[in-house]
């Protein structure tokens, strides 16, 4: 099995280290993995802002990129969200429809694909989780706070495979940190109220670190938790899910 | 079309100024959000009463001319009168005709968020005829003359301090006095005295049945009740979207609608109103106001099965941090967001956008509307109608473009990195709209592609 590591433009130029420990990983638990050095963007900030009519550029680089992979894995649920919805080719609609198919979210992949059941981890902090909404209510890696259905979480079911972890229970379960694409600038006095909320249920229930399998909300609430300088730090969940320390 | 003087980033941003109002607001939302997870958890079939109130209204959604015209014939065989009203100007000089034909100059009205869209009061209002809302919050929204921030909860966003101002201030009621059970005392029985003296009665309707020509009006004080019984004229409007198929769906939508709203098993009054009493008139209007138009758009038709309980509000953070007045229409929130473009496309371009498109609102909808998907194609649609400021139209085009290369695309975050690290200041400043509350992300040394270029061959172990 070859697994075509699809890194997000941010997650490339911003957190390396995110991506490094979701490479590291891989390769620990015995996939071959492959970065295709040409890739960009999924075309998300476009598509989200109304611009999905200037994403085809995007969407053909991505299908070049990643066509051959059996699985294309990311760090980032509401990328892979946008491939899984959105990805689309007038040229080649069936080799579209096979990418999105095959595109996975990290933990849904360790998860669903490889069913991995142990982790030789350690991560000896109190942790808070917090639920992308994108991975929450668009890939369904847990249950839905809204719905009347059984309970289940897959980051909480990995995160428990971690060595000396401590999850800490928050006010909120999955309300939303306000990031939102280009939402996040374009109403920024309402997405920093969310985003300050949203860190303040961790903090008050005593997280050491914050962590999701979306960058984008870690980097928002990262920004307002340096901006009050906090203590608590935010750390994507490859990181925690590959430390040994 | 008009356009919207303040638009939803803005007036939300001066709400957010007061921020301990703002906490007060989110948690008293966010109460009811709980209160109605509470009792929808407490139905083990209640994610199948969402399915099944969906289908019914897909049902009604697809048959719609016919259900209206069934329901018309029962209306008036059971001796009501029927209008129909294209628009809020038929509709207003619908209303006003019936009391001037009455020589009525005076008329009691409980909720009803359609005669709201219409601007009624203020068409009645201007042509000498007085009209008081009873239902207790719209009725403190009409005494300070601002329209109501939320459709169940008209003035959540007043705190009882200021309610006991405006009572001052228009009722006589004494200063400083803001204990809600005796503020309600005195507007009921000032309420009272309206009732006993108005000769027409308009209600809104929350489900009208195609099947007997009966429609159900819910309200939790009964003020609808009270106006209705004691009038000679009953007036009720309804968007042509309220029908339900037969009596038999109403157990389905009234167990989902109070839940939904307060987390109430069901409202305390659910009132039917089927012909009129001796010597009393009733008029039915049945507008369309936009809804036919909104039938025809594939992508946002399924919006109509909204039955109005305000739990997508409720749920919203974006709507609990920022109150209903800053959505500038009627319906606030996500609903009102892919409603309100049908209405006016360019005043209301900026609600599409007033998401993070969490999704939460589309889990709670009673009937399973889509509404983060349908804001997600507004966004598509109001920028290929032209309604998107240029900036942000060259914005997009250039990091379209950027991201479409991965020659640019490199070069570009190079560089983004290299600003970051070595003049900081020159994103780190207050023309940065993230950087005015926000840090910006530590610039790495090197990108992860660069990084792997060094040493993606070597092993881990």
């Amino acid at each position: 099995m070859t697994v075509g590591l699809f890194i997000p433009c941010y997650v490339n130029q911003f957190y390396p280290n995110a991506a490094i420990a979701t490479l590291q990983l891989l390769q620990k638990v015995g996939v071959k993995v492959v970065y295709p050095p040409r890739q960009t963007c999924c075309g998300q900030p476009m598509a989200n802002s109304g611009f999905e009519h200037l994403t085809q550029e995007c969407n053909n680089l991505f299908l070049e990129n990643f066509a051959e992979f059996d699985y294309i894995v990311a760090p980032s649920a509401s990328c892979v969200l946008h491939v899984k919805d959105h990805l689309h080719s007038d040229e080649e609609p069936a080799k579209a429809e096979r990418v999105r198919a095959k595109t996975y979210e990290l933990v849904e992949f360790l998860t669903d694909v490889l069913k991995i059941d142990k982790l030789a981890a350690r991560f000896p902090h109190k942790v808070g989780i917090h639920q992308s909404c994108h991975g929450l209510r668009g890939l369904h890696l847990a249950q839905m706070s809204e719905l009347n259905a059984a309970p289940f979480s897959k980051p909480v079911r990995l995160l428990n495979m971690v060595d000396g972890l401590e999850l800490v229970t928050l006010e909120r379960p999955d309300e939303c940190c306000g990031f939102g694409g280009t939402f996040c600038v374009a109403e920024e006095a309402v997405s920093v109220k969310m985003g300050k909320d949203r860190v303040s249920d961790h903090v008050r229930h005593g997280a050491e670190y914050i962590t999701s399998v979306d960058l984008s909300c870690l980097m928002h609430m990262e920004g307002i938790l340096q901006r009050s300088k906090s203590a608590v730090k935010a750390v994507h969940i490859a990181e925690i899910l590959n430390a040994t320390r | 079309m008009e356009k919207a003087e303040k638009d939803h980033a803005a007036l939300a941003e001066e709400f957010i100024k007061d921020e301990e109002r703002v906490d007060w607001h989110d948690g008293a939302l966010w109460w009811i959000r709980q209160k109605r997870d509470m009792a929808a958890k407490n139905i083990p079939e209640w994610e199948a009463l969402r399915e099944a109130a969906s289908q019914i209204k897909n049902n009604v959604l697809s048959n719609l001319h016919d259900y209206l015209l069934e329901f018309e014939a029962n209306v008036t065989k059971n001796g009501i009168k029927v209008h129909w009203a294209a628009d809020a100007e038929e509709h207003n000089a619908i209303v006003y005709s019936i009391l001037k034909e009455k020589g009525i100059e005076q008329m009691v009205k409980s909720k009803s968020m359609l005669t709201e869209e219409c601007h009624l009061n203020e068409y009645l209002i201007e042509r000498g005829i007085d009209v008081i809302n009873s239902d207790l919050g719209e009725y403190i929204q009409q005494l300070d003359n601002e329209p109501p921030s939320h459709i169940v909860l008209p003035c959540i966003h007043k705190r009882k301090e200021e309610i006991g101002e405006i009572f001052h201030e228009h009722l006589g009621t004494e200063k400083g006095v803001s204990d809600p059970t005796t503020l309600t005392r005195f507007a009921r029985r000032h309420l009272r005295n309206v009732f006993v003296t108005r000769r027409a009665a308009l209600t809104g309707v929350n489900f009208a049945v195609a099947e007997t020509g009966e429609y159900v009006v819910c309200t939790n004080e009964g003020n609808a009740d009270m106006g209705a019984h004691l009038s000679e004229v009953q007036i009720s409007s309804m968007g042509i979207e309220k029908i339900i198929p037969q009596k038999k769906h109403l157990g389905i939508f009234l167990r989902l609608l109070a839940r939904s709203a307060t987390g109430q098993p069901i409202t305390i009054y659910s009132s039917h109103f089927k012909k009129p009493r001796k010597g009393q008139e009733m008029h039915l209007i049945l507008v369309d106001m936009g809804r036919s138009r909104q039938l025809g758009r594939p992508d946002f038709r399924d919006s109509l099965k909204c039955i109005r309980c305000g739990s997508c509000m409720n749920t919203c953070p974006v709507y609990r941090k920022s109150g209903g007045l800053s959505y500038h229409n009627t319906v606030a929130g996500p609903i009102g967001a892919i409603l309100a473009p049908n209405l006016d496309m360019r005043k209301h371009a900026d609600l599409p956008f007033a998401s993070t498109l969490c999704g939460s609102c589309s889990n709670v909808c009673p009937v399973k509307i889509n509404i983060h998907e349908q804001l997600y194609k507004w966004r598509q649609v109001i920028v290929q109608e032209g309604y998107a400021a240029n900036t942000k139209v060259l914005g997009i085009k250039a990091m379209a473009w950027t991201l479409s290369s991965p020659t640019s695309y490199s070069t570009i975050g190079k560089a983004g990195r290299w600003v970051l690290n070595n003049i900081p200041f020159a994103v780190n400043n207050k023309f940065n709209p993230w950087y005015k509350q926000r840090d910006m992300p530590d610039s790495p040394k090197e990108s992860f592609g660069e990084w792997y270029a060094k040493h993606g061959k070597d092993e881990v172990k």
